[in-house]
């Protein structure tokens, strides 16, 4: 690090780079499983590549990291955590290993876990992190759940339910939210809102007016912040997430951010135009964040080493994941059932 | 001994887990006044409202916040009112508590229990008379249980409750009322059928109410020189194959019968695996492929009553 860079406000800068490094690390690590996951899914009639590392539909958060890092800079690591089925930044920020993770992207016996859940299935329980989850809005009730376990148990834990804007039209949402309210649960609802229902706009597909409107009519306080602004989440994150803690029931935070990349990896988007992508980019949270490290007075030599360092970390993960072996074909019969194990047949 | 109906036996053996251990809580609509059939009759007044909760009519998640609450240290017991409602809650069932174990590589477990009432019920017709229980036994990670008596209500309950699986718990709701002794010592673990009359000449396998229809067949076979034995599955998945297979092997005929909807139905499994194993005569006995109906008259087509069962053995009994 050079030595006489110190900033203006050195506080305020260090938590801007404390939540720059884990963006850093997010998107290091998106576009690495990116870029492993080449040819690993079948596309318009073409069969998927088997010497592709990361297998099946893989679901990147590239252009999102703000709403993880922000967020879970207020998570204790005892609180708990229920994802989507682009859930590999929350993991990263509620304190996974990226290794442990790559290697279940890589579908690794040394996986969190150990090969059988893969990118959209990614889960770290040891860090609170309860799964991603391959149904839409599934987590939800999930987490209400959790939050209802805590209560009973007097745990202390909170609970962060992340969702995406196609999830508010589920029936889960409706009901979680709800129960959330009736029994004054410790849950922090976040919906990250990227725009899209999988390949389709969501404002064409929602009525009303949206997230918030919906979290408001139930009586759950809800706040609405630019999800690429790493501070603005943090900030909204940290003083819903005391509210939840303080025990005055569930809060809602709607973070509007853009979905970069198309729905799974393999999807190029053809549906929307460049010119939206291309001011969407304009608003990068890293590039956000950047700008606003520079003025607070950070040298770029320092941005530009946390990069690095990002990569570095990543790549490390990416030749740890290369190497490490896969299941054994019999591990496919373990974790299925105590009762009847044997039984498979 | 005093008798004691197949709710109250419930009743008790949720009471009795819910004192031994506060982690397990029940959930469910209408259960602080006891459930709609009274099988949760005072236990709101005895453990609060915090543990036996009574939930909005929010069959998903009611099922997925069990799951989460079982994933966090709870063991609930969860309340569907009907099998027909679980419907509502087919993904937290299949996808969620089914799956967690395995696809996030045995972090966590689900130790929940979803009670799941099937069965024909004085004029509930098509949306509340469903017999599902092949469902769930299809589920890779489910153990589906349908206990036909008191004692065995009582019993089966508890062994749910311990369980760390998730448990598709099958009442029947002709069942209620029935009365019965419950047992001295515990016997009954999932998984193990039991003889509920000895026979030679058949082997009858059965599950929940039919079990009652079934031994009364039985008997009246008896009378006119046919020996049946009868075996209450008790547990559909894992089923007792060995007891299932040394019956059949011992008799050479095995009959299997069930009221829910036969096409399809779990008895079809059990044939299969009875032919496939000892390659002797088996033969399937269940209801049309027809929604239950309303009247008297068209819910009776969709019974398996003891007469029937009665012609179909000794037809099978008598044929070369």
């Amino acid at each position: 690090m050079p030595a006489n860079t110190s900033p203006a406000n050195p506080s305020a800068a260090e938590r801007l780079l404390d939540l720059y490094r884990m963006m850093a690390r997010i998107r290091a690590f998106e576009n690495a499983a990116e870029e492993t996951s080449r040819g690993g899914v079948a596309v318009f009639g073409s069969t998927a590549d088997a010497i592709a590392l990361v297998r099946g539909p893989l679901h990147l958060s590239t252009g999102q990291e703000a709403v993880a890092a922000g967020v879970c800079a207020n998570l204790e690591r005892s609180d708990y955590l229920t994802s989507t089925h682009r859930g590999h930044g929350h993991t990263l920020a509620k304190g996974a290993d990226p290794t442990a993770m790559m290697c279940e992207l890589f579908g690794r016996a040394t996986g969190t876990n150990h090969g059988k859940g893969g990118s959209m299935h990614i889960a770290d329980f040891s860090v609170g992190m309860l799964g991603a989850n391959g149904v839409v809005a599934a987590g939800i009730p999930i987490a209400v759940g959790a939050a209802h376990s805590a209560k009973i148990r007097g745990s202390g834990a909170i609970v962060a339910c992340f969702f995406g804007d196609g999830a508010i039209n589920r029936g889960p949402f409706m009901e979680g939210l709800n129960w959330a309210k009736i029994f004054e649960l410790p849950v922090l609802f976040v919906c990250e809102d990227n725009r899209y229902s999988a390949t389709t706009a969501t404002d064409a597909m929602t009525a009303g007016a949206g997230a918030a409107a919906r979290a408001l009519s139930m009586d759950i306080p809800a706040e609405t912040v630019d999800g690429n602004d790493v501070l603005a989440v943090e900030q909204a994150a940290r003083e819903l997430a005391a509210r939840v803690r303080s025990g005055r029931g569930p809060q809602f935070l709607h973070a509007l951010t853009y979905r970069v990349k198309g729905h799974v990896s393999v999807d190029p988007a053809s549906y929307r135009k460049q010119s939206e992508v291309d001011g969407a980019l304009e608003s990068d949270p890293l590039k956000l964040a950047a700008a606003k490290l520079a003025a607070l007075g950070v040298a770029a030599a320092r941005i530009a080493e946390i990069e690095a360092q990002a990569r570095v970390e990543i790549d490390a993960a990416v030749a740890v994941a290369r190497a490490a072996p896969f299941p054994a074909a019999d591990a496919a019969f373990t974790d299925v059932q105590d009762t009847g194990a044997g039984q498979w047949l | 001994m005093a008798l004691i109906n197949y709710a109250q036996a419930a009743c008790q053996a949720l009471a009795e887990a819910m004192r031994a251990d506060p982690h397990v809580i029940a959930l469910g609509e209408d259960v602080g006044r006891g459930g709609i059939f009274g099988q949760y009759l005072g236990l709101q007044q005895e453990f609060g409202e915090a543990r036996i909760i009574d939930t909005p009519i929010s069959e998903s998640t009611i099922m997925g916040a069990a799951v989460g609450m079982a994933l966090t240290g709870l063991r609930p017991v969860v309340e569907m009112r009907v099998a027909d409602f679980a419907l509502c809650a087919i993904d937290e069932i299949v996808n969620q508590a089914a799956k967690n174990r395995y696809m996030f590589g045995g972090q966590g477990r689900v130790p929940l229990v979803a009670r799941l009432p099937i069965g024909l019920w004085s004029g509930s017709a098509a949306q509340h008379s469903q017999s599902l229980e092949a469902w769930f036994a299809h589920i890779p990670g489910l153990v589906v249980v349908a206990p036909s008596t008191p004692a065995d209500n009582y019993e089966l309950l508890a062994a749910a409750i311990a369980c760390d699986d998730p448990v598709i718990y099958m009442e029947h709701k002709e069942l209620w009322a029935m009365t019965g002794e419950l047992p001295s010592k515990r016997t009954a673990t999932l998984g193990k059928a039991r003889v509920a009359r000895p026979g030679t000449d058949l082997t009858l396998v059965t599950w929940s109410k039919l079990v009652h229809a079934a031994t009364e067949a039985a008997e009246q076979a008896a009378q006119q020189g046919i020996s049946v034995e009868v075996i209450d599955l008790r547990t559909i998945w894992p089923w007792d194959r060995d007891l299932v297979l040394a019956s059949a092997a011992r008799t050479g005929r095995m009959l299997v019968a069930h009221d829910a909807v036969q096409a399809a139905g779990f008895g079809a499994e059990i044939a299969a695996t009875v032919a496939e194993e000892l390659g002797i005569p088996v033969k399937r006995v269940g209801t049309p492929r027809i929604p239950v109906g309303y009247a008297r008259t068209l819910e009776d087509v969709a019974r398996v009553p003891a007469e029937r069962l009665l012609q179909e053995l000794k037809r099978f009994v008598e044929a070369k």
